[in-house]
């Protein structure tokens, strides 16, 4: 089995649920009086992406730019297989790994090595693939004694190094990846860089959203532009970054 | 506090093992429940996170208290003991009749209305994983599930107390009650995939749910005994939480339910079961949008 990613056709609407569009006592009450529509529904769609097709193959790094809104994380969103999308389809083949938000579901009343062991048994490691899952954690990010102490406690300094260690643990074949992997002080910057390297290198597919043109020239090969849930441009790196960053307002 | 360079052999070794993931927008009642369908089986593997998330649910509800989940049985007990001795009195009947009967009900009523309101926030109260990972769906309601059995296992204590103190054995009959439980989780899935993605997308759910079950408590007899209705005993078979109820309870009180509460429990299970695998695999697709 080739590794791959190919998305063809994809189409979300996000739905943005408000005031009266929680409650079923307003819905039943619109839909009985036969006077549902949009706005009395006061549900707002957000056409969050649309016909967004691509494939990648090993060896492609894509690197994803666009404003704010443009798509870029509900795209990361749906390759992650989070969100479904309402039309095409997204198939992914070979192992995923996706860092989205710093703290990627970690519960702060538990403690790391708790958080450590839930997201081992999330990707189906054995017991003592966990134990050395929470070595290797623990050793990067210097938590000490604290690994055993509930996350709520850890300084932000220390929930940042534990998130991005725990992510960073785990090597897939095909790696998502948000921009805000790429912040952090800069001394933990340079100590997580040999790791973040390590982890990209190893990714036969890597796909990356952010605003730092830096960031894309460093690791991406390939850019595509997303605008308002549209694919603007897809094309080598440098071609597609000198028409974004020529567009106004970019 | 010098970093070493990360070993990276060391770090090679963890990897996760092949998937594939493949995502169709589907229509259609075929399509979408082989997806549900892949979303219980998929959750099935993934038992060991299940149950180490049910797990830490109890154990973080209790960390720092000296007693830990067995708060769950001091206070059902004292419930049971004080409840038991009043409602005797006010009922004219033997305690020694009365508390196996009332210590059975309160323990299993309380699993049943835990349950439910657990229900409701299934899928709320994992915003954050569900934002962040995939996962089966089904893995949600099964946590749901597990952490209440492992509550109801901490308060059968007082059932066994009960029993052993007044020398009660429900006699094999009792083991009637075993089919019936297991009908029991079955239905506890079903009902936490329902209320959950029910309760995730419309928010006024929960505070009905909450009163449903509060009125169910008492004209399900669970504090009062069946016969005490006389005539009108017939009318508690259509009332499906005291026939779910029954057949569990009856057996461990050594009584062997009528055909008709069987009858109705099993009715009533089915077209739960039924109602959340048609609502489930329609909106699996949406609830991640919903929390």
């Amino acid at each position: 089995m080739t590794v791959e990613l190919f998305c063809e056709n994809v189409h979300l609407d996000f739905p943005l649920y408000h005031g009266t569009a929680r409650s079923l006592k307003k819905t039943v009450f619109h839909s009985v009086t036969g006077r549902m529509s949009a706005d009395s529904r006061q549900r707002v769609v957000v056409q969050a992406l649309r016909d967004i097709s691509f494939r990648l193959q090993p060896g492609d790094r894509l690197g994803l730019v666009g404003r704010n809104g443009a798509g870029k994380s509900t795209l990361l969103r749906t390759l992650a297989g989070i969100y479904e999308p309402q039309g095409g389809r997204v198939r992914i083949h070979g192992s995923l790994n996706a860092l989205l938000d710093p703290n990627l579901g970690m519960n702060p009343e538990l403690t790391g090595r708790e958080n450590i062991t839930l997201r081992g048994q999330y990707h189906k490691l054995n017991p003592s693939a966990i134990r050395r899952l929470a070595d290797d954690v623990a050793a990067f990010a210097d938590l000490g004694d604290f690994i055993d102490l509930p996350v709520r406690i850890f300084s932000s300094g220390m929930v940042v190094r534990l998130g991005f260690a725990l992510a960073t643990a785990i090597r897939p074949q095909v790696l998502l990846m948000d921009e805000w992997f790429l912040a952090g002080d800069a001394n933990f910057l340079e100590k997580a860089r040999s790791r973040l390297e390590d982890l990209v290198r190893g990714a036969e597919i890597l796909v990356l959203s952010t605003h730092v043109p830096a960031v894309i020239h460093e690791w991406c090969t390939r850019v595509m532009w997303l605008d308002q849930g549209r694919i603007i441009a897809d094309g080598p790196a440098d071609e597609v970054m000198d028409a974004y960053l020529a567009a106004p307002n970019n | 506090m010098g970093y070493r360079p990360p070993n990276m052999s060391a770090h090679l070794q963890i990897t996760t093992p092949l998937n594939r993931l493949e995502i169709v927008a589907s229509p259609g009642f075929v399509a979408r429940s082989v997806l549900a369908g892949r979303d219980l089986c998929e959750a099935a593997t993934m038992w060991r996170l299940c149950w180490t998330l049910s797990w830490l649910d109890i154990k973080l509800r209790y960390r720092g208290s000296v007693l830990g989940p067995f708060w769950l049985t001091l206070s059902t007990a004292i419930m049971i003991g004080s409840m038991g001795f009043l409602y005797a009195a006010l009922f004219h009947m033997d305690l020694h009749v009365y508390l196996p009967f009332l210590a059975l009900s309160i323990v299993l009523w309380n699993f049943l209305n835990l349950l439910v309101s657990d229900s409701c926030v299934c899928f709320t109260s994992s915003e954050a994983m569900i934002r962040s990972v995939r996962m089966p769906f089904t893995l949600y309601g099964g946590r749901v599930v597990l952490r209440n059995l492992l509550v109801l296992a901490h308060n059968i204590v007082v059932i066994i107390a009960v029993d052993l103190l007044l020398q009660i054995n429900p006699g094999r009959v009792g083991l009637l009650a075993i089919p019936a439980f297991m009908l029991w989780l079955v239905v506890a899935l079903a009902l936490a995939m329902l209320l959950g993605a029910m309760c995730a997308r419309f928010r006024d759910i929960p505070p009905i749910i909450g009163s449903v079950m509060q009125m169910a408590f008492f004209v399900s007899a669970i504090i009062w005994r069946p016969e005490q209705l006389k005539e009108q005993e017939y009318l508690l078979v259509f009332n499906p939480f005291y026939t779910l109820l029954e057949i569990v309870r009856g057996p461990l009180m050594g009584e062997v339910p009528s055909l008709y509460v069987y009858v109705s429990a099993l009715t009533f299970s089915f077209g739960l079961i039924l109602l959340s695998w048609l609502i489930f695999s329609r909106v699996r697709g949406r609830i991640a949008f919903w929390v």
